[in-house]
């Protein structure tokens, strides 16, 4: 039995939490932006540690996205 | 001495106008070709070794040579002089900027005969190799002879080999090629190694100073004395050191490597006042590539013909003398006339896979060192960034996951384990050494295995072994040893004295192996596990020698 994403809403303050979210930019350029999320994404990934539920999100993540022709 | 070692003999072909013929010829006396004709020379097969040089590598090019190695070149007789030589190592400092990020301990338990690295420069061990494989006596080694022309014919290879007096043709059973990455063996086979190549350069030199640095692997991302690239210093014999400056794909080769340019870059590291001589300087880049497979019929590929990887990880001449260590033992086998030619395909079993492991690491390595996109490079810097306060993100820094022996777990060599055994060992696995007493003082388990299949049989405190033990597998077509480890001391025991005996000091036999008292394991000659029993179980045990040996019907049945 594997791990599975979590996909249904587990926010106990969804606008607060978005509102946290964007409000870490705030000030920052668009490189610093960048490595603010590369931070956040390991922070978070280590803190979930299944490389099951990972890869999950991964492909959650970049469904939908094409790549350019 | 060096140009004694190395000096050109014409060859006998040249003055009787014959075909020279050989059991087995291998092209290239790098540290493979040696390694493997050192092998096939202690398992009594004559060999010829042809090699277009005249010399022992320039620079210092492959230095870490890792555990498992050592105990390969160990059994090859050459393993005390490496390490006496070499600069012993096991810790490693990462870090960035000026800052250290962190360490790591490559050998962190104790109770191993040899250390999980030593640097030894390349030309040192190519010597140690050449007067080693002059001692067997069954190696003609022939510098400066090159191999034009090749036809592999169902039953020989025939060569055609160019001199500085002329060529001559030989013929032989099997080929070996460890000629390098850019292989004319292959080729002149048509055949190719495909792969990635890594857009950056990397200047490599060779700096002899007096420096009290400790005897440790030092690699930083982004130092203030190389902005923006990576670095790496690691110490050699001979007070030589190894400093390995990241470029960038735009850099120049040829202007980089003029002392002018590579000296500044050394004094900004090093200090202006420290005095030191420049040995060897390159530029290089790196591919990870390899061949579909390494056998094609009578003819083997071996080392960086093979498969190549970035020297991030020590994994080139290591994997290469792994390479030599799983083929020698097999080739000998089937000259014999004992084992079938299906053992020569598990060369492709057990190898292929193994390179394609170190080329996962080296490309996953090389990957972080230098990002392929800018996204890339910014999870590596958040990485590095993060690793100085989180634990968590310095198992996320790779600055080279550095080279461990590949596990034939799914070799087609391994008896299924029939009972079940605690731990990471299975069968398949290269053999952990454990430090005992024998009847003459101190010994390694290491010394005792490896050139002919070991039975190893753990006795636990009792103090006789089974007669089946030793009179069961002598008889095999293929003897294997028996070699007795437990608790007791064996000299006050009724078990005969030609029969090696241990007692397992520090109870680490038992705990590696996860035995118990009457269990046994089978070594084959390359020191790898090819099964293991909770007891003996004589047709077990002949059942797994024939199928890890591939022993011929009509041999099995005598």
């Amino acid at each position: 039995m594997t791990a599975r994403l979590a996909t249904e809403s587990r926010l106990t303050a969804p606008d607060d939490f978005y509102e946290a979210l964007i409000d870490a930019h705030r000030g920052l350029t668009e490189d610093q932006s960048q490595l603010l999320n590369a931070r956040l994404i390991l922070l978070l990934s280590n803190h979930i540690g299944d490389l099951d539920v990972l890869r999950e999100a991964l492909a959650a993540a970049r469904m939908g996205i094409k790549e350019p022709t | 001495m060096q140009s004694e070692l190395f000096a050109y003999r014409k060859a006998p072909e040249l003055a009787s106008g014959q075909t020279g013929r050989y059991r087995v010829v291998v092209v290239g006396a790098g540290p493979v070709g040696l390694c493997i004709a050192i092998d096939l020379a202690q398992h009594g097969v004559d060999v010829l070794l042809v090699d277009e040089d005249d010399r022992a590598s320039e620079g210092s090019r492959a230095i870490c040579f890792s555990k498992r190695t050592l105990e390969i070149l160990d059994r090859l007789g050459c393993g005390e002089r490496a390490v006496r030589k070499g600069v012993v190592w096991n810790l490693g400092k990462v870090f960035l900027r000026d800052r250290l990020l962190y360490q790591f301990n490559l050998l962190p338990e104790a109770g191993h005969k040899r250390p999980a690295f030593i640097n030894l420069q390349q030309y040192h061990l190519e010597q140690f190799l050449v007067e080693r494989l002059l001692e067997t006596r069954r190696v003609d080694l022939r510098w400066r002879n090159r191999v034009t022309a090749l036809t592999a014919y169902a039953d020989i290879v025939a060569l055609t080999i160019q001199t500085p007096d002329g060529h001559y043709s030989v013929e032989c059973d099997y080929l070996i090629a460890a000629d390098g990455s850019r292989s004319p063996i292959r080729s002149m086979l048509g055949l190719e190694a495909t792969g990635q190549v890594f857009r950056d350069r990397f200047l490599i030199a060779d700096v002899k100073m007096e420096a009290d640095f400790p005897i440790e692997r030092w690699f930083w991302f982004d130092p203030p004395f190389h902005p923006n690239q990576s670095v790496l210093l690691h110490r050699q014999a001979d007070n030589v050191w190894r400093i390995d400056f990241q470029l960038g794909w735009d850099a120049d080769p040829e202007v980089e490597r003029q002392p002018e340019r590579v000296i500044p870059r050394i004094r900004a590291m090093l200090g202006e006042t420290r005095p030191f001589t420049l040995e060897w300087v390159s530029v290089y880049t790196f591919r990870c590539q390899r061949m579909e497979r390494f056998r094609h019929g009578r003819v083997f590929f071996l080392g960086d013909a093979a498969h190549q990887v970035s020297p991030f990880g020590a994994r080139g001449a290591n994997s290469g003398i792994q390479d030599a260590d799983n083929l020698a033992w097999k080739l000998a086998l089937v000259l014999e006339g004992v084992a079938s030619d299906r053992l020569l395909d598990s060369y492709d079993a057990e190898r292929v896979p193994a390179a394609d492991e170190n080329i996962l690491n080296s490309t996953r390595s090389t990957d972080f060192i230098t990002p392929k996109s800018k996204v890339s490079r910014t999870f590596r810097d958040a990485a590095l960034q993060l690793a100085g306060t989180y634990p968590f993100a310095r198992g996320l820094v790779n600055s080279g996951r550095l080279s461990v022996p590949h596990s034939y777990r799914e070799s087609p060599l391994n008896s299924r384990d029939r009972d079940s055994f605690g731990g990471h060992l299975s069968p398949g696995a290269p053999a952990l050494d454990v430090p005992l007493t024998g009847r003459d003082g101190p010994a390694w388990l290491i010394d005792q295995l490896g050139t002919r299949f070991v039975a190893v049989y753990y006795a636990g405190s009792h103090r006789a072994i089974p007669d089946a033990l030793i009179e069961g597998l002598r008889s095999e077509p293929v003897a294997v040893e028996p070699v007795v480890v437990g608790g007791v001391d064996w000299s006050a025991t009724g078990v005969p004295a030609e029969i090696p005996a241990f007692v397992d000091t520090h109870g680490l036999f038992a705990q590696r192996y996860d035995a118990t008292p009457g269990a046994i394991y089978l070594f084959r000659p390359d020191q790898h596990l090819a099964a293991r029993w909770r007891t003996l179980d004589l047709n077990a045990a002949r059942s797994a020698v024939a199928h890890a040996a591939c022993l011929r019907e009509t041999a099995a049945a005598i």
